[in-house]
């Protein structure tokens, strides 16, 4: 393919850019919202454009199990899910990660069951979020059908070996067209060398993966891990800078809109950030002094990088997309709550819940939110969340 | 094992825990495990072979005498070929005896 911008659904282009990544196997089982990738990479196969191993399995579990055997073996994998099928691989999901088997997977955010729900909230990553993956969220097209690129060279990198989830809010993203620069299959190979897989499975060379492991190693097994996914992060770095180097997109861990002389922000994780942006925009023009914080890397969280952009604000208005039932915050608040817990010049932080299972925030909303979360921190009310647009 | 497990840090661990040494489960002796051991009266073995089959630990093996017995380094004491025997030829001894 050469380098083309065109009018296309993020599914395809997210089908396109795996079959561009050249993988060897997919293995994946169709769940809204994330059928259409699924359905237009197994055509794809049939059809002869990519030489490639499509498995569809019976379920998640299996197809979290195909991805396994096949990362293990040194064949490039890609996967792709979505809620009640991310719960249903979690036991292998965990396996992956542990087992330090690189692969890509697109995660369609999708609200988790009961009430049962296809659409779209992060309930569903929060499940998985301390399994040891790499989470990178996105916003829009572009960044979906370029993050594809990046998840894989990240996950392939013999320094980082771990499987990678690229986040993308269902139906906002997954079935909306967009115009999307696609790159050229040059570029592509000179970005994403080989994958080769350190100790893979040979009968040539055999080694044992997913042993038993007796409680006097298995503490050790796991601050090995830990150090695996904090060690991932300036090669993550650099997977981002080098495809900025290439194609003039640049990514950050944590990337701000406007925020350099705001006084207080708004943080948003996934493709709210758009509307954020449009909504401060309206804002500064009528004198607040507000901007963006977006949380592109989820996981390993991006500590220093976040404080940075974060102490010396006055106040962060934070939106989460799931309630961490019991604990008074969405898992994004309590996060951030806890990296500025006791550094100087730390913001007041007022949580705010909302577009659970699609439930639409418009621009007016948004306006609210920043206005009313102004308003709360200044008066010193930041204990808790505020669950937005509920009634009663 | 280069080294016994319980002296292993994190920083030898290979790459998600894989074990390059392949076949070191033999160093960890599971004979320890056993609170019975099986005792072959050879005699009436008829040499079928079923306790070598069902062991769950792959530790029985046929003796230069032809009968089949268990290596009591490896041998949890299941007690699994005792029950299995058609020839009733296996019985389980308690290791305080």
């Amino acid at each position: 393919m050469a380098k083309v911008r065109k009018g296309v659904e993020v599914s395809i282009a997210i089908a396109d850019a795996v079959a561009q990544a050249d993988v060897d196997v997919i293995a994946a089982y169709p769940i809204t919202p994330q059928t259409h990738i699924v359905e237009h990479l197994s055509e794809i196969v049939a059809d002869g454009e990519l030489d490639a191993e499509f498995i569809p399995v019976e379920s998640e579990h299996s197809a979290m199990s195909v991805c396994c055997g096949s990362s293990a073996v040194g064949a490039r994998t890609f996967t792709s899910t979505s809620s009640q099928g991310l719960a249903l691989m979690s036991e292998i999901f965990f396996i992956a990660a542990a087992m330090r088997l690189p692969m890509v997977m697109a995660l369609a955010n999708r609200s988790l069951s009961s009430p049962l729900s296809i659409w779209n909230d992060h309930s569903d990553v929060m499940m998985v979020r301390d399994a040891g993956w790499i989470h990178v969220f996105v916003d829009n097209g572009q960044e979906t059908y370029d993050n594809i690129f990046c998840a894989f060279r990240m996950s392939e990198d013999p320094e980082v070996m771990l499987p990678v989830a690229v986040n993308l809010d269902g139906f906002i993203l997954t079935h909306m067209i967009e115009p999307v620069m696609y790159e050229d299959d040059e570029l592509i190979r000179k970005y994403l060398p080989p994958f080769k897989m350190k100790n893979a499975l040979h009968p040539d060379n055999p080694v044992s993966m997913g042993c038993f492991g007796m409680p006097e190693i298995y503490t050790e097994a796991q601050m090995n891990r830990e150090m695996g996914v904090r060690n991932s992060y300036p090669h993550i770095i650099r997977a981002w800078d080098e495809w900025g180097r290439l194609t003039g997109r640049h990514y950050r861990p944590v990337e701000t809109y406007r925020a350099d002389d705001a006084e207080y922000c708004i943080v948003t994780m996934g493709s709210y950030g758009e509307t954020a942006m449009e909504v401060v925009d309206t804002l500064r023009e009528q004198g607040e002094k507000v901007g963006v914080i977006k949380i592109r890397l989820w996981r390993p969280f991006p500590l220093e990088e976040f404080r940075k952009a974060a102490l010396g604000k006055k106040h962060l208005i934070v939106l989460d997309r799931a309630i961490s039932f019991g604990t008074r915050g969405g898992p994004v608040a309590t996060e951030l709550r806890s990296a500025l817990y006791g550094r100087p010049g730390a913001p007041s932080v007022v949580n705010y819940v909302a577009g659970l299972a699609g439930r639409d925030v418009s621009r007016k909303d948004f306006t609210n939110i920043i206005l009313q979360g102004k308003q709360k921190a200044a008066s010193g009310d930041t204990e808790g969340f505020t669950l937005y647009g509920l009634r009663g | 094992m280069a080294k016994p497990m319980d002296q292993i840090t994190w920083q030898e661990l290979e790459t998600g825990a894989v074990v390059v040494e392949v076949g070191n489960s033999t160093q960890y002796e599971t004979g320890s495990w056993r609170s019975e051991r099986p005792v072959v009266e050879k005699e009436k073995c008829i040499k079928c072979m079923y306790c070598w089959l069902y062991c769950p630990e792959a530790c029985i093996h046929q003796a230069e005498e032809g009968h089949f017995e268990a290596d009591l380094k490896y041998c949890k004491g299941c007690g699994i070929c005792a029950a299995e025997c058609p020839a009733k030829c296996i019985t389980m001894i308690s290791e305080e005896k």
